[in-house]
């Protein structure tokens, strides 16, 4: 039971420095080590706390929440047959809404700075995420329809039917997902964590008054959001392993091509301007329709 | 007994007028309170014994009047006791400056009028008589029209009055010919027990519309809600958490109760709210995004919750047509405990909302900001309430959107497939309503709370009185113990459902669930708390730094201009759904030959497009065509009886021909 939150927590701390790495090999640099975002953390937590004058409490405790709600919704994660430590039906809706809780508070923290940066970056960050909600919703929705179930543990454990639909609904969920995790984690083509201008960012730009320990917080939650994304799409992946060995070899497998993906989708894609970016969240949802049609024709709910 | 009753709570509600000026709060209160023991005694005895109480008042026509009170009787004299006792506890508080201006019936009108609106909306509840029913809706939207009117000095609280009166009685007036209706095809008396002999011999389509837009103007439901985003803001604080929190949950009630009769054809009239609810839930979040009048942006609110409470009752009763339990159950459950959540919730911000009214005199939410500091414990009970109504764990709106989630995602899978796509669509509303909500309530909380101060208005706002906060914390309380114990509400949302749908078992089966939900956010509290402590640690022996905040090296700016305002953060709302907001421009551009260019202005203001189309634009047509025919109002009094004569002429004229 625990060992899915384990493998998961590893995951997070290791995932932005193979990003990193990927991505400094791809451009031709020599990169930073692969845990030198552990370094980084634990210099953050040494450091001294730096806060606004304009902010108050809620800057304060925001980002705790949020590493706090992050952190809660990885125990819901399955990995393989290793059942999440909490686990009932419906509980992806409660994943999604303490995800949600979460950023609630984030925004209200760069709202808290009184600074006109950082409320362009939260109005983004509450704008996208709404936008990109209902692709997750109808994706979960469509797997629900499909197994029958409303647990995580129960939908990927009679996820993996052998028909060719099956393989649709799964690589086009999956490709649904993981575009999603890039709009969570504000990555490209939403976002560019590397951009140098305060205007054009959107997550970054909403944490720049945070530090030290908060900052810190932010960061491991970021890593772990990629982790948790990371686990649901090789759960989509693969049936579920009754071997423990199996899932220990094949998990970091996924996660690696996970991360190598996003690294080169992060190197060889243009950052989306900012007007198109609505559109192209409201796609995923789009395309998360034709995943809930493909599963109406599995069922048999639709019949040509 | 009960004639004993009916004249102590009348000689104490008239002595109001009677007794000194300081007097008068407490005489209100001590008779609310007796109302609320007695109502509440009642309420206890039929749901805990699950059974119908009977109380025979008198005859009108050869007609008994009876107070017969069910379990969802009871249930609403709960949400009423509640909500009005914060609502007179926040009074106290509230209406002090008041009570320095206005005279002594001016003030006792108004308590009057409170306590007429307790009386009547708990008479609604419990009664099934028609011309009683109707006397006591009368009665209820009279006194909540003079609530609203308290404030009448300005004439737009004055114009909102009388739109809210107005609007009320179109309702009343369908609400009357619908029970008519019934009363003459059945040849029964008017009320809702000739409903039965009505629905099992003609078609139930047309009749329930009738109810539905009878009831559906109190509720609130778009397009028939116009009167709300102007009566909520122009009523004092503690009313308009009154009204949104219970008065317009009475159209609810209306609707509920004419379901219970109902036991063919729910398909239709199920898919019927259930559209219906959806437009409200969707269109009412995305206008209120646009609102700076932060009551009014409430009132707003108020409109979705009412389309999210649909959407429950909507899948209840497509649940019952399509013979699926779990959805009829779990529908139900969700929707009937929104109202309950919706009372709470939308009260506190209210009241919340009130306090910062009184502090600032402003409910422009772009005058204000970093109130927080200011306010601390409103602030506190201002953040509870906007998560709780946006649908966060671990607050009570979670826990209804989860049950009706629960039922829609439960009975995806096992039926046809049009079916399917409306269980998704619903399950599609309510993320998008929920994701709106965030939107907003970030934006309206953030704006009016943090930050800096954008105007002098918040100069000299301090935390409110200890007595103002009270109800607050009460309604807090509630809202914390549903959020953080849901299983132990199911018994009394099962006996509740068990009004509408046989078999209420299945509630019972999501006690797992709900534990683990509770355990859930249990585990979120600690975490907070233990990560809260071990950073107090970290810090203990540093100090920590405080500078301004980032502002790309540049700190000359004066902070309240160089904030995000409440139009900025709404934009990508209003470019996105312009066909809805309606934000119109009013700019006289400088043109290019003006040398010496005169001060110009630049506003926006949104207006509510259903508004314009369903009342504002028909009443303007029929305004312009009597001003047309106002040609034959000359003043000259041979005119008029040359129209006289014109008259008996045409009549002679016709009663020759044989027309007449």
């Amino acid at each position: 039971m625990g060992i899915s939150i384990i493998l998961i927590i590893i995951t997070a701390l290791l995932f932005p420095g193979i990003v990193t790495f990927a991505k400094t090999k791809i451009v031709g640099r020599k990169g930073p080590k692969i845990i030198q975002p552990i370094y980084d953390l634990f210099k953050l937590f040494k450091k001294r706390n730096v806060y606004s004058q304009t902010s108050g409490i809620i800057f304060q405790i925001a980002p705790i929440i949020y590493f706090a709600t992050v952190f809660l919704a990885a125990f819901f994660i399955p990995i393989g047959n290793y059942k999440a430590i909490i686990s009932f039906n419906g509980d992806f809706v409660l994943f999604a809404y303490l995800l949600g809780f979460g950023r609630f508070m984030m925004i209200l923290a760069a709202m808290d700075t009184g600074s006109g940066f950082e409320g362009m970056g939260a109005n983004r960050e509450a704008f996208y995420s709404l936008l990109a909600e209902p692709a997750f919703f109808i994706i979960f929705s469509s797997v629900a329809l499909m197994t029958g179930h409303t647990s995580f543990y129960d939908i990927f454990n009679n996820l993996h039917i052998e028909t060719a639909l099956s393989y649709f609904v799964a690589a086009l969920s999956i490709y649904i997902l993981f575009w999603v995790s890039m709009v969570e984690n504000s990555r490209m083509p939403v976002d560019d964590p590397k951009t140098h201008l305060e205007l054009t960012m959107v997550h970054e730009v909403m944490v720049l008054d945070h530090s030290g320990f908060e900052l810190a917080l932010i960061q491991l939650a970021g890593g772990l959001k990629f982790a948790i994304f990371g686990t649901l799409i090789y759960n989509f992946i693969l049936p579920i392993q009754n071997n423990f060995l199996a899932n220990l070899i094949l998990f970091p497998i996924v996660i690696l091509i996970y991360a190598l993906l996003v690294a080169v989708s992060e190197s060889y894609k243009a950052r989306n301007k900012m007007q198109k970016n609505a559109q192209w969240i409201i796609t995923l949802s789009a395309i998360s329709i034709v995943v809930f049609l493909s599963v109406l024709i599995i069922t048999e709910k639709i019949i040509f | 007994m009960k004639e004993l009753f009916i004249i102590l709570i009348s000689l104490l509600s008239l002595s109001i007028f009677i007794v000194p000026k300081k007097m008068q709060y407490f005489l209100m209160l001590i008779s609310q309170i007796i109302l609320m023991l007695f109502s509440g005694y009642f309420a206890f005895l039929a749901f805990n014994g699950n059974q119908t109480i009977q109380i025979k008042l008198f005859s009108i026509l050869g007609n008994d009047v009876n107070i017969i009170a069910d379990s969802l009787s009871a249930f609403f004299i709960f949400v009423i006791n509640l909500t009005v006792f914060t609502g007179s506890l926040y009074a106290y508080g509230y209406l002090k400056p008041y009570r320095d201006v206005k005279t002594k019936t001016e003030m006792a009108w108004h308590y009057f009028n409170f306590l007429l609106l307790h009386i009547s909306m708990l008479m609604v509840v419990v009664l099934r008589e028609g011309i009683s029913f109707l006397f006591f809706w009368e009665l209820m939207s009279v006194s909540t029209f003079f609530l609203i009117l308290f404030d009448s000095e300005s004439q737009e609280n004055k114009k909102a009055g009388i739109k809210f009166l107005i609007q009320m009685h179109i309702a009343f007036f369908i609400l009357i010919a619908t029970f008519l209706i019934i009363s003459l095809k059945t040849n029964q008396s008017i009320g809702f027990d000739s409903l039965t002999a009505y629905f099992n011999t003609f078609p139930v389509f047309p009749l329930f519309l009738m109810f539905f837009i009878g009831f559906g103007i109190k509720a609130g439901f778009i397009p028939l809600h116009t009167w709300l985003p102007h009566a909520h803001p122009a009523a004092p604080s503690h009313i308009s958490g009154v009204m949104s929190g219970v008065m317009i949950k009475m159209g609810i009630y209306g609707i509920l109760r004419v379901i219970t009769y109902i036991h063919t054809n729910l398909l239709s009239i199920g898919v019927l709210i259930l559209i219906i609810s959806i437009y409200s839930g969707i269109i009412g979040v995305i206008i209120a995004i646009v609102q700076h009048d932060f009551k009014k942006l409430l009132a707003y609110h108020s409109i979705e919750n009412i389309g999210i409470i649909g959407i429950g009752i909507g899948f209840g009763v497509i649940g019952i047509a399509v013979n699926n339990p779990i959805l009829a159950c779990l529908g139900f459950a969700g929707g009937l405990l929104h109202i309950l959540n919706h009372s709470l919730f939308k009260s506190l911000l209210f009241y919340s909302a009130g306090s910062v009214y009184q502090q600032t005199h402003t409910r422009n939410i772009e005058q204000l900001g970093g109130l927080g500091k200011k306010m601390p414990a409103t602030a506190l009970f201002f953040l509870i309430g906007a998560a709780a109504i946006s649908g966060l764990p671990p607050f009570n709106g979670f826990i209804s959107e989860f049950l009706i989630y629960g039922g829609l995602f439960k009975s995806l899978s096992n039926n046809n497939f049009i079916f399917t796509f409306t269980l998704l669509s619903g399950i599609i509303a309510l993320v998008i309503i929920g994701g709106l909500a965030v939107f907003c309530f970030t934006k309206v909380f953030s704006i009016i709370f943090l930050g800096n101060a954008r105007s002098k208005d918040t100069e000299k706002a301090s935390e409110v009185k200890k007595i103002m906060l009270l109800p607050k914390l009460i309604i807090t309380l509630v809202i914390v113990f549903i959020g953080f114990f849901p299983f132990l509400i199911l018994k009394p949302l099962s006996i509740l459902t068990g009004t509408f749908i046989e078999n209420t078992s299945f509630l019972f089966n999501i006690e797992g669930i709900m534990t683990n939900i509770s355990i859930t956010v249990g585990i979120l509290v600690v975490l907070i708390a233990i990560l809260w402590f071990i950073k107090k640690q970290f810090y203990k022996k540093q100090s920590k730094t405080i500078e301004t905040t980032w502002g790309c090296g540049y700190t000359g700016a004066n902070p309240a201009v160089h904030q995000y305002t409440a139009t900025s953060y709404a934009n990508y709302i209003v470019r996105k759904a312009k066909y809805i907001v309606g934000v119109k421009k009013h700019f006289k551009p400088i043109e290019k030959d003006d040398i010496f260019p005169e001060k110009t202005e630049f506003e926006t203001h949104s207006s509510d497009v259903f508004e314009e189309k369903t009342i504002l634009k028909p009443v303007n047509k029929i305004l312009n065509f009597l001003e047309k025919i106002a040609v034959f109002q000359t003043g000259n009094i041979q005119h008029y009886l040359l129209y006289a004569l014109f008259f008996i002429f045409l009549i002679s004229i016709l009663t020759i021909l044989k027309i007449i």
